[in-house]
């Protein structure tokens, strides 16, 4: 028994299958494109060049005349939540966490990987000054909630600044009719800034509370500890930086000011997000180090949108800041490679400066670039194969691994299909003698 | 090529004419896709008061006449968006600037044109990725756009009439291309997504909790009163109509006023649907599903009117009944998320293809002001799914403005129609092509807008 368990632990990392990747158009991100091929070796990229040894027991895909790119990240998503995420009964909700409510079967998930998705960051709503926590997943359709985690990513919080935060601040009924909901602070931009200051300015007492009390048991002494508060526990990882600080924001205005609250509480801020004017502060953005994530083109939906411009992401790039391209949609996140396209229409950006801001700058902005976001030995295998150089409308998805496994193949989902509409009719058809035959009265359950 | 003749002739001496007028424009030596014909490499294209005067390889311009350089470039007409609400939203979450949907569930005096706001943003951006004019309604109904949020449009079955126009022009008045291009009816629906079937049944409800919403039954008795009031408008219509008519004929000129026609009391709602009973504009009906779209077009046939399918969702489905009954369809955004959770995930990127293989006729349609510069997009990604090229592009160019009843001025690059021409660097679907000049009724565009103005000041920020 014990042997077979052990059997079965040393054979678990080597599930994953060898493939070399041949005859590919090869756009690394990190070091040029090349024609050549790729080897993939126990979920990692073993090999990459013009020429790579063939493993012997390597499973071959023929990538003549297409592209490899390395799975496409996205910063900005909120898929693979079950139900709501959006805990706005209290401006700061740094206690609740996006872990807790994964559904690994949102079908979102698939969709997303059928246009190259491999890993999205995962983010609480908007609604509130300072939302809850957050993290990356891969998108390994298949496996449950916990299998679906980035392991080892650095965890990160939401927080949003401007008209999304302060509406309920502001609350009405239709067509301007008051209303009986009652007022939430802040509902005003200078109200947002308080909340914040206000929540580190508790978090610091906190952590000061916390870090005597460790510097007495370093000593061997036993005090007694704290009061542990969740919501303040969040905070605390911020100030300590074992927590990213992922940030909505529209206009220059708040973008500043939040980098000034968090010089001021000494700590970085890890991305803005949304930053649609992030092009008139580029310069202090870049100074702070943030990173930016950022739409391609969106503007006008709301007032604060108005004036974004879809050359946002190539100014601030060119002024010194990291920069992704991100969907915040379940929809727009299955062709973020067009998205990157749009940065070479709109600013000029080379094919590779362009890609990398839906690739190798969210992996960077997520402290997993290590593991993720350029084609190179040692990284997982998490490669897209499109039939088509991959910054255009006209490219399609074929293949997509993540770990070295295929997740999606273009081929089996179309040649499937016949097959699983014939199961779908054949359950319909069932159902429907099911509710010819006479039958007794549905009961309607009680007490729900 | 009498045309050809003439200005030759003209160059040769040198008329003064030609010469001196600013309405007069030559782009020589480029790839010229006319769309309705085969590519023309390294012609010329004439523009003169705004038409396209001639298009020849030996143009010889008139002295003075401006020329345009077109080496390496390729002319292509101006893209044509069929859904949109372009000069009636600006910020479509702020009230005061969104003016589709207004109240009245009856509505088909309402005009779109007049609420058009030609210093629009929206104008100068869509304008510089080549979208020359567009089909603007009074409401996007049945699922698509911002604009249904506000007013009593959610509400309304005809919204009123949609115009095309072009985007460019000091006055609505001088935009217009059609004023009344379209009458837009959002076809009655059971709940989903404008048609029948997104109700739950009643033995269903039964079954599930605390269930809240209408029954099946409920919604199909609100769907059936829909349909009845519908149906009586238009026999109202048709009575005014036949009312009208008499008394016209009673009517003599040169006679003394009649007693009856002085009796005949105009009704600004009849007077608009008048055009609709005539044929002279047809119906643009929203409807999503292929079981709305069947009753939309079972409604047009009792009806005797003509109609245009926007929006539709299930066209491999409705596309037999389209086809055999020559019903063009406006498709909405192909970047969209599949309509059912089981779909196929690229259900919407191959709505296009399906309707190109059902034969039936199609344009595009962005339905949501923020999409409309990515109008070529969409056509792009049809073809990744299967429709062919020159289909793509006809969906955003004479396919609109044969819909539309317009195609014998804009959609396509022939002599006699406005100048509404885009001169780009490459493929105009391809996402990194640039569009190098613009020029609509003749008239050079610069292509700058808010967003660019923007780019060159914070650019320069030090």
């Amino acid at each position: 028994m014990r042997l077979l368990l052990t059997a079965l632990l040393v054979l678990a990392p080597l599930s994953a299958e060898t493939y070399v990747i041949r005859n590919a158009t090869v756009m690394t991100v990190a070091k040029g494109t090349l024609k050549g091929s790729i080897v993939v070796k126990d979920g990692k990229i073993a090999e990459v060049g013009e020429k790579v040894m063939e493993p012997a027991d390597a499973k071959i895909i023929d990538a003549a005349g297409q592209y490899v790119i390395p799975g496409i990240i996205d910063c900005h998503s909120h898929i693979a939540g079950d139900g709501g995420i959006n805990e706005g009964s209290v401006s700061v909700s740094s206690m609740v966490d996006i872990r807790d409510i994964i559904n690994p079967e949102d079908i979102a998930i698939y969709r997303a990987l059928a246009g190259g998705v491999t890993t999205a960051n995962i983010l609480h709503g908007s609604a509130n000054a300072i939302g809850g926590k957050t993290l990356p997943l891969k998108m390994r359709w298949g496996k449950d909630a916990q299998g679906m985690i980035f392991e080892g990513a650095t965890p990160g919080i939401k927080f949003a600044l401007g008209e999304n935060p302060k509406r309920a601040g502001n609350p009405v009924g239709g067509r301007g009719a008051p209303t009986t909901v009652q007022a939430r602070y802040p509902a005003t931009r200078m109200g947002v800034e308080d909340t914040i200051r206000e929540a580190f300015n508790e978090t610091k007492v906190y952590k000061a509370g916390w870090d005597a009390y460790d510097a007495r048991v370093a000593k061997g002494e036993h005090p007694i500890p704290p009061r542990i508060d969740l919501k303040l526990e969040a905070l605390k990882e911020v100030l300590e930086g074992k927590r990213y600080v992922h940030v909505h924001c529209y206009r220059a205005d708040e973008i500043l000011m939040m980098l000034r609250v968090a010089d001021d509480y000494g700590f970085k801020i890890r991305t803005l997000q949304h930053v649609l004017e992030g092009y008139k502060v580029a310069k202090e953005i870049a100074a702070h180090g943030a990173g930016a994530s950022t739409f391609s083109d969106w503007w006008s939906y709301k007032m604060e949108a108005f004036d974004a411009i879809p050359y946002n992401a190539a100014i601030m790039q060119k002024k010194g800041v990291v920069v992704s391209l991100n969907s915040d949609d379940a929809e727009l996140m299955r062709h973020l490679n067009t998205e990157a396209g749009k940065a070479m229409k709109y600013g000029g950006l080379s094919e590779t400066e362009a890609l990398a801001m839906v690739t190798l700058n969210p992996a960077k902005q997520l402290g997993i670039d290590n593991r993720v976001g350029s084609i190179e030995v040692g990284k997982d295998a998490d490669l897209v194969i499109y039939d088509k150089f991959p910054l255009s409308d006209y490219a399609k998805v074929q293949k997509v691994l993540i770990d070295g496994n295929i997740y999606f193949d273009r081929d089996n989902e179309v040649t499937g299909r016949a097959a699983r509409q014939a199961e779908k009719q054949k359950l319909i058809d069932k159902e429907k003698q099911n509710q010819q035959r006479p039958q007794t009265a549905p009961t309607r359950r009680q007490g729900q | 090529m009498r045309g050809l003749g003439i200005l030759i002739g003209c160059g040769l001496a040198g008329s003064a004419a030609l010469a001196a007028s600013d309405n007069t424009l030559v782009i020589r030596n480029a790839d010229v896709y006319p769309v309705t014909g085969a590519e023309m490499k390294g012609v010329s294209v004439l523009i003169q008061d705004g038409k396209i005067a001639d298009i020849g390889a030996k143009l010889v311009p008139a002295k003075g006449v401006r020329v345009v350089e077109g080496k390496g470039l390729r002319v292509y007409p101006g893209m044509i968006d069929s859904g949109t609400e372009l000069g009636l939203s600006e910020v479509s979450a702020v009230r005061e600037t969104v003016d589709t949907g207004e109240l009245g569930e009856l509505m088909p005096q309402l005009r779109a044109v007049v609420a058009v706001n030609p210093e629009s943003e929206h104008f100068q951006v869509v304008r510089v990725n080549g979208i020359t004019s567009v089909m603007t309604f009074p409401s996007s109904g049945g699922g698509g756009g911002g604009g249904g949020r506000f007013g009593g449009g959610e509400r309304q079955l005809i919204s009123g009439q949609a115009a095309l126009i072009h985007t460019d022009g000091w006055t609505w008045e001088d935009m217009t291309i059609n004023r009344s291009a379209a009458m837009h009816l959002i076809f009655p629906s059971m709940g989903g997504r404008g048609g029948r079937g997104g109700a739950i049944p009643d033995s269903v409800l039964e079954m599930i909790p605390g269930a809240v919403g209408g029954s099946y039954t409920q919604a199909k008795r609100t769907y059936d009163q829909q349909i009845a009031r519908l149906n009586e408008f238009f026999d109202q219509a048709r009575q005014y109509q036949k009312e009208k008519a008499a008394h016209a004929a009673d009517f003599k000129p040169g006679s003394k006023p009649d007693l009856k026609m002085d009796g005949f009391k105009p009704d600004l709602k009849m007077e608009a649907m008048l055009p609709v009973l005539e044929g002279t504009v047809p119906l643009g009906v929203s409807a999503s599903r292929a079981g709305a779209i069947h009753d939309a077009i079972a409604f047009a046939a009792q009806q005797r009117v003509r109609i245009v399918i926007l929006q539709p969702r299930d066209v491999a489905k409705a596309g037999p009944e389209l086809k055999a009954k020559n019903i063009p369809v406006i498709l909405g955004r192909v970047l969209a998320l599949p309509d059912a959770e089981d779909d196929p995930y690229d259900e919407a990127f191959t709505q296009p293809a399906e309707a190109y293989k059902a034969g039936v006729k199609f344009a595009f349609g962005t339905f949501n002001n923020e999409f409309i510069r990515n109008l070529p997009y969409q056509a792009a990604t049809a073809v990744a799914f299967g429709l062919p090229y020159d289909e793509a592009l006809k969906a955003v160019t004479i396919n609109a403005a044969q819909i539309w009843g317009s195609a014998n001025e804009i959609g396509s690059v022939e002599k006699g129609k406005w100048a509404d021409l885009m001169v780009t660097t490459g493929d105009p679907l391809e996402v990194r092509t640039q569009v190098k000049y613009l020029f609509i009724k003749g008239k050079e565009i610069p292509l700058v807008n808010k967003q660019t103005r923007l780019y060159d000041k914070y650019m320069s920020r030090q």
